[in-house]
């Protein structure tokens, strides 16, 4: 069958069309989806390209279904994924808990809309702590912040390769604007820039006659101990820290000498990139610190940084403080003033980022 | 240039979104930046409907502004919704036919420019209402050249015009309409070429 | 003394197992276990059981298992299924996973006629959290949540779940219900059920009324009792929906 992206090719199209182009050259089996705004259009594409490349589709009677099947898809050894928003990000906390307990390698878009509850349908930062923390458990997951629709695509691919590497829930973390606008990019074959798509493995179903060639496959979830969950929970935390140093990423800009330090993430990080460029053009000495993974977060780099003569950090989000939250955990110890921009559910400009800044030197 | 921000609104069903998305693909045809972000609400036809259009030779930075340098408002109602993206340096437009009352424009605007939009595409067909508009706006912002929006629109209505050639030649003449309502009313001098960054 | 001889496709290693003496999970186990032995699909058959006392088969059976959610069974089943189709998929699960916590992805599973077969334990009551009450208990029963009795007026009436499904899957669908009393029929409607996704029909459902001395607070001959007469007589044996024709 031919491939869905040959070579490298320039488009012009929206995020969730990027999503869906993405995941089918990162090799996606089956989608499994619930409609809500403002990811519906991802399954649009999807069900329209699986098509043609023989890909499947489900849509589910909610989103718990559609956590769940994905965990059963992925179970019998598909690369399955899903896609969601706001409220049904929250139903979906319970599959995404199973597939961390699991060890299921669940790939899922999140397009942020603004909450709480339903919220708005249109855009916020405001699924940080569900995304990095949700679920009842310790946060195995692996969350990617992307910032452009070229970041969509190369962070879907990524996610669905970090996933099936590492088998911890991956989440590639965008909102509505990014969903919803359209911008250029580049899609590009993935063999063609030598990047190895990992291919998946079934956990049952497996070949040979059970009781002659193998034993069967009793996948546990649940424990009779508190000492066999505890070693369970230890074990899977030990694991998850020794990959930290592989997966963190981060982007820093005019850091070296910054005495204000702008932190942000997704979307918000391009207004902070050119609140940064006309500031420094006014000779004010400000940087700019964005972790692309929200979890695992890059707090070395950060606190590196905080130690290279920074006075003010500014962190500035589209929510009122779920980025701090998980910052101020992450940098425990560090004594350089956090101030903030908290502008729950509404975008950011440069503007806002600029005039926030210029008050904190007067 | 440098960076031109257009937010434009109408009822739905005005083609504010499909204009709005012409010009965003004619600009990236022309190797500029380009982002369009459809305002989407609850409604899927009703009520006001809003398109953000960005253009720049450079990155663009966040996807939605505050203020635009030009805001087109296509109907009674789209006034009173882009009030707040009107600033101090902004070109306010709307049509001729509003009666235009006490806060109807916004509280801020370089310039508020009524053009007999309706009117003119009653004369000429008011299906092509909103691509009078848009040779308006391009008159207005420079931020690509005609014949970049002559191509958009051929590649996105292309299968209708094989069909029906005239409805070619009417969209062109729409575009054409559009410029010369905004050169009648500014006689040169007040374009927006871009604003600073 | 002769041993019971065991379906081959129990897991010995895990027996004895862990269920309650005078439970009826095991006879619906056991008759899982011989339909899969004489239809020969234990290397391709997975199961998958819920949370509830259905959870303590996870390792009962030397097929490939998987344990999932209250009332997620059928959700990841359905994904497995529609993931690998050559793979014939069974979820097991009581009666509040299915009629209660899991009731949307039943009736919709049902709805689009998933080609899974899903057994259903019915025995009024969730057992494993110690006895409340049930979509499935009964009218006057006595539960650890309805301590005077479960009065309809305020609780409703007991699920009546094959009735249900029958009435909302697609051509194709296999629906019965039988009883660990009548065990060689609750075996073959199981057969059925396996059966009838081997072949692609449709969407298979089993309920298997079954006993819980436990919470019940039976003695044997209560246990009997309850599960033939009380129950038995509200709940109807027998399929409600077949593909196949009678004398099969």
């Amino acid at each position: 069958m031919e491939k869905p992206v040959t070579g490298t090719r320039k488009v012009f199209m929206t995020g969730n069309e990027t999503v869906a182009w993405a995941a089918l050259a990162a090799e996606a089996d089956i989608m499994f989806g619930y409609p809500i705004t403002p990811q519906n259009e991802i399954m649009h594409y999807w069900t329209r390209l699986g098509a043609k490349y023989d890909r499947g589709f489900l849509q589910t009677e909610d989103e718990i279904s559609a956590g769940f099947t994905v965990c059963g898809a992925i179970i019998a050894g598909k690369k399955a994924f899903t896609a969601t928003a706001g409220p049904g990000n929250t139903l979906m906390q319970e599959p995404f808990s199973m597939a961390e307990a699991m060890r299921l390698p669940i790939v899922a878009i999140i397009q942020q809309r603004g909450g709480p509850s339903s919220g708005t349908v249109i855009y916020s930062q405001q699924e940080v702590t569900l995304t990095t923390y949700g679920g009842n458990g310790e946060g195995h997951r692996i969350v990617y912040s992307t910032a452009s629709h070229q970041e969509l695509y190369d962070y879907t691919i990524k996610a669905f390769n970090t996933a099936w590497k590492y088998r911890f829930p991956t989440f590639v973390l965008g909102d509505g604007y990014q969903a919803k606008m359209r911008e250029p990019l580049e899609m590009y074959d993935p063999e063609a820039r030598n990047l190895e798509i990992i291919k998946p493995s079934p956990m049952v179903g497996l070949p040979g006659q059970i009781g002659i060639d193998r034993e069967p496959q009793h996948l546990c979830n649940i424990y009779s101990l508190e000492e066999e969950l505890y070693d369970v929970v230890l074990k899977v935390q030990a694991e998850y820290d020794g990959i930290i140093p592989e997966l963190v990423e981060y982007e820093c800009r005019e850091c070296d000498d910054a005495e204000i330090l702008v932190v942000s993430h997704g979307v918000v990080s391009r207004s902070t990139d050119d609140a940064v460029m006309a500031l420094r053009s006014q000779g004010i000495k400000v940087g700019a610190f964005r972790p692309i993974t929200l979890r695992p977060f890059p707090s070395q780099k950060l606190r590196e940084i905080l130690r290279s003569g920074v006075k003010k950090m500014l962190v500035v989000e589209s929510a009122y403080g779920q980025l701090v939250r998980l910052l101020k955990q992450e940098i425990y110890g560090e004594t350089v003033p956090i101030e903030t921009l908290l502008m729950p559910g509404v975008g950011i400009i440069d503007a806002d980022i600029i005039s926030k800044v210029k008050s904190l030197i007067q | 240039m440098g960076l031109v921000r257009v937010a434009l609104a109408g009822e739905g069903g005005q083609g504010v979104q499909s204009v709005a998305e012409i010009m965003a693909e004619a600009a990236y045809d022309e190797g500029l930046q380009a982002i369009y972000i459809p305002n989407f609400g609850l409604e899927q036809r009703g009520g006001v409907s809003i398109a953000f259009l960005q253009v720049s030779d450079r990155r663009i930075g966040a996807p939605k502004f505050n203020k635009a340098d030009v805001v087109v408002a296509l109907s009674q109602r789209a006034m009173i919704r882009t009030h707040t993206y009107s600033g101090p340096d902004t070109i306010f437009v709307y049509d001729s036919s509003f009666e235009v009352g006490e806060g109807d424009l916004p509280s801020q605007y370089k310039m508020a420019l009524d053009m007999p939009a309706v009117e003119k595409s009653r004369e000429l067909n008011t299906r092509v209402f909103n691509v009078i508009i848009m040779g308006a706006i391009l008159e207005l912002t420079n931020m690509i050249p005609v014949q970049a929006a002559r191509s958009a629109l051929e590649r996105k209505l292309g299968y209708k015009f094989e069909k029906n050639p005239e409805l070619r030649e009417m969209n062109f003449k729409a575009i054409e309409i559009g410029q010369a309502l905004v050169q009648n009313k500014l006689k040169g001098g007040e374009k927006v070429c871009a604003s600073s960054m | 003394m002769t041993q019971p001889v065991m379906p081959k496709t129990w897991y010995v290693p895990s027996k004895p197992h862990k269920f309650c003496p005078g439970c009826g999970h095991p006879l619906i186990l056991k008759a899982l276990g011989e339909a899969v032995d004489e239809l020969g699909i234990q290397n391709q058959t997975i199961y998958g059981c819920d949370i509830g006392c259905s959870l303590l088969s996870w390792n009962f059976f030397a097929m490939d298992s998987t344990q999932t959610h209250h009332g997620r069974t059928t959700p990841v089943m359905v994904g497995m299924k529609r993931a690998r189709p050559e793979l014939i998929c069974v979820g097991y699960m009581g009666d509040g996973g299915g009629y209660s916590i899991g009731s949307q992805h039943l009736v919709n599973s049902a709805i689009r006629n998933e080609k899974v077969t899903l057994i259903l334990a019915n025995n009024t009551n969730y057992a494993m959290t110690g006895g409340q009450l049930a979509p499935t208990t009964l009218p006057g029963q006595k539960t650890e949540t309805t301590p005077f009795g479960r009065d309809p007026a305020l609780t409703g009436n007991p699920t009546m779940g094959p009735e249900m499904i029958s009435s909302i899957t697609g051509d194709g669908a296999y629906v019965a219900r039988g009883t660990v009393a009548k065990y060689r029929q609750l075996k073959g409607f199981i057969k059925k059920a396996l059966q009838n996704q081997m072949e692609g029909n449709g969407f298979s459902f089993v309920e298997a009324l079954s006993t819980c001395p436990t919470n019940w607070r039976t003695n044997a001959k209560q246990t009997w009792s309850w599960l033939e007469d009380e129950m038995g007589s509200f709940y109807p044996v027998g399929e409600l929906k077949s593909p196949f024709r009678k004398e099969d």
